[in-house]
């Protein structure tokens, strides 16, 4: 064995033994999804199944308890999908936009807007809480879905306007220039040049705001009414809803589904995160 | 009146003067070079002749048409830049139909433009690629076909051949004289090149410090410049430049006497004591007899060689045809005949004579 196949070999041992350290959790979250509640309670933690089933996937989806509902976490999945997805398009289409007339059409005080807007990044979520309940009221959509739909938009603006900024002041000028002289409107170079050339950072945005709008929690449990509560919030009080027995495995299932839209986006569209975040992109 | 009438253009950003008062025209068909060195101020002539940047005052004619506060896309005019600019999301056919499209002409037009514009360049192979998939000079030819497709009253280059290599350079540079002389379309061209204003020019406006130093053809740059800055700017290697004062009978530096005729020294007499004596390489020729001076450094190019001697009055630098057969510190005399001199007032550097 020379030099280097022992750097090799210590490099994937240290490389397995993280992976293990941060998927440990994860594991022990499958495995005891798929166990029944005798299992559970003798067996180790680690232990596989002995005799593996859905059947707490199932309760957890369509038959748990959240006090006195038991239609399990189906709704909240649903309320959750219903808030995200046009929030995630929104915001991200507002943010580009923004990004476009920050970065190509430049007026007197823009970076003075583009700064205000940068505060609005690194504002804690806390501050915002009584004013917008105030505001919903106001609109009429407070404890609804639409009330959700507005506060995730409106908090994910600056975030996305920063990030399609930052991407666009990358494109070079005389692209816009020579649309510009070929007779293309704002919006008609908006469309067919600069849209075209977001790929990256679009799929960056739409998994950045789809994951911390899906997560979010608080939000979702201080603007929703009994009907439009997120999927974090059911997982929460399904978590909370105190019976005889604990039922750890549908818990598990639970937030299991939970976390799966998730994945799914990093999964489907990861790579381009890498790739959206590391990139200048289009050079050429 | 002219294609192009640039009158009285001004460009302050706050206390800075980057355009000083700019008078240019141009006839219809005539190609326009914009020379200067970076910051004088020609790109930022050029973005207003396109529309991309307006003037603090004066005023832009094409045609007879004002422009001056007209949006780019109502000015009839076409633009290749520096880094052509290429829609990179496009195919080269849709790049060079992008501004027809805009302009709604139907579909079966717009494909006959791009077929004739294809055929015009020799890119009819590529029309199906992407800018990406296309090397340097490719990107440069869409680029200008891009241009040409919409048939514009006037054509505008930012120094469209900067980012090629040298000999891509010379066959661009040739391609654009071809085309120019083709389709006879009016071209501003800006570069800060020499050799490509006084290859391709009809006029070349010479400029510095937001200021036209002179405006003329080549030929008139060339052999009259009209300051100092332009006789250094126009010409490789550079003229030779000797400081000088005027003497009683002539021209004297360093107690020496260079040649003047009597234009020249009747001239003269209005200018300042001090002043610049101009000589052009190929004005000096070896000889028996004349100014005294040893070579310092010899460079051979092939079809000419510059040789450097060290003289009483400076440095001066000579360029012969072929190969001129001497060494480093031979012993040698330069002459010149007087007409050849350029003079120039060493304060103001204005041409005297």
């Amino acid at each position: 064995m020379n030099r280097l196949t022992i750097h090799r070999v210590l490099l994937w041992a240290v490389l397995l033994l993280f992976a293990a350290w941060f998927l440990t959790p994860m594991y022990v979250m499958v495995v005891t999804s798929l166990k029944d509640m005798a299992q559970v309670r003798d067996g180790s933690l680690l232990s596989l199944p002995t005799d593996p089933g859905l059947a707490s996937w199932a309760k957890a989806w369509s038959g748990a308890c959240t006090g006195t509902d038991c239609r399990g976490l189906q709704p909240y999945f649903i309320n959750s999908l219903a808030m995200a997805i046009p929030a995630v398009a929104i915001s991200t289409l507002i943010g580009s936009l923004n990004g476009y007339v920050l970065s190509k059409w430049k007026f007197r005080g823009s970076e003075f807007m583009f700064a205000l807007l940068l505060f609005g990044v690194f504002m804690p979520m806390q501050v915002v809480l009584l004013p917008m309940s105030q505001i919903l009221g106001w609109l009429g959509i407070a404890s609804s879905l639409y009330g959700l739909i507005l506060v995730h938009v409106v908090a994910g603006i600056p975030s996305t306007t920063l990030f399609f900024r930052n991407y666009y002041i990358g494109l070079p000028d005389e692209l816009i220039k020579a649309a510009m002289l070929d007779g293309a409107s704002f919006w008609q170079i908006f469309r067919r040049i600069v849209l075209p050339l977001s790929t990256p950072i679009m799929v960056v945005t739409l998994i950045w705001q789809f994951t911390n709008i899906w997560n979010d929690f608080l939000y979702g449990v201080v603007f929703s009414g009994a009907d439009s509560k997120p999927i974090t919030v059911g997982l929460n009080n399904l978590a909370n809803t105190s019976s005889s027995v604990k039922e750890y495995n549908v818990d598990m299932a639970a937030a299991l589904i939970a976390a799966l839209p998730t994945l799914f986006v990093y999964i489907v569209a990861g790579k381009y995160f890498v790739r959206g975040l590391t990139a200048g992109a289009v050079k050429g | 009146m002219g294609a192009l009438n640039i009158r009285g253009i001004r460009k302050s950003f706050g206390p800075v003067d980057i355009l000083k008062g700019i008078d240019i025209e141009v006839e219809a068909g005539e190609f326009l070079i914009l020379v200067g060195p970076s910051g004088c101020g020609k790109s930022t002539l050029l973005n207003m002749i396109a529309g991309l940047d307006t003037p603090t005052t004066g005023s832009i004619h094409i045609g007879d048409r004002d422009v001056t506060w007209l949006p780019s896309k109502d000015r009839d005019i076409a633009m290749v830049f520096q880094s052509y600019a290429l829609y990179p999301n496009m195919s080269v056919a849709e790049n060079i139909a992008f501004a027809l499209e805009m302009r709604k002409v139907p579909k079966p037009e717009r494909d006959a433009a791009v077929q004739r514009v294809a055929a015009m360049l020799q890119i009819g192979h590529l029309l199906d690629r992407k800018p990406g998939a296309l090397s340097g000079g490719q990107r440069q030819r869409v680029a200008m076909g891009r241009a040409l497709a919409r048939d514009p009253k006037l054509f505008l280059f930012d120094e469209p051949l900067s980012n090629l290599d040298a000999k891509l350079r010379v066959e661009m540079r040739a391609e654009i004289k071809l085309l120019h002389q083709r389709t006879r379309t009016t071209t501003v061209y800006v570069t800060h090149d020499q050799v490509e204003a006084m290859t391709l020019g009809d006029r070349i406006a010479v400029m510095k410090d937001g200021l036209v130093q002179q405006f003329g053809t080549p030929d008139d740059i060339y052999s009259r410049p009209a300051t100092r800055f332009v006789a250094e700017f126009i010409g490789s290697p550079a003229m030779n430049m000797i400081t000088a004062q005027r003497g009683a009978a002539g021209v004297l530096s360093k107690g020496v006497e260079l040649a003047t005729n009597d234009a020249q020294r009747q001239a003269l007499r209005s200018g300042g004591a001090e002043l610049v004596y101009g000589l052009r390489p190929e004005d000096l020729v070896f000889a028996d007899d004349g100014l005294p001076g040893t070579l310092t450094m010899i460079e051979p190019t092939g079809p000419e060689t510059y040789l450097t001697a060290e003289t009483a009055v400076g440095k001066l630098t000579a360029r012969v045809p072929g190969n001129a057969h001497r060494r480093v510190g031979d012993r040698v005399h330069l002459r010149w005949a007087a007409e050849q001199a350029h003079l120039f007032d060493a304060a103001g550097g204005q041409r005297l004579a």
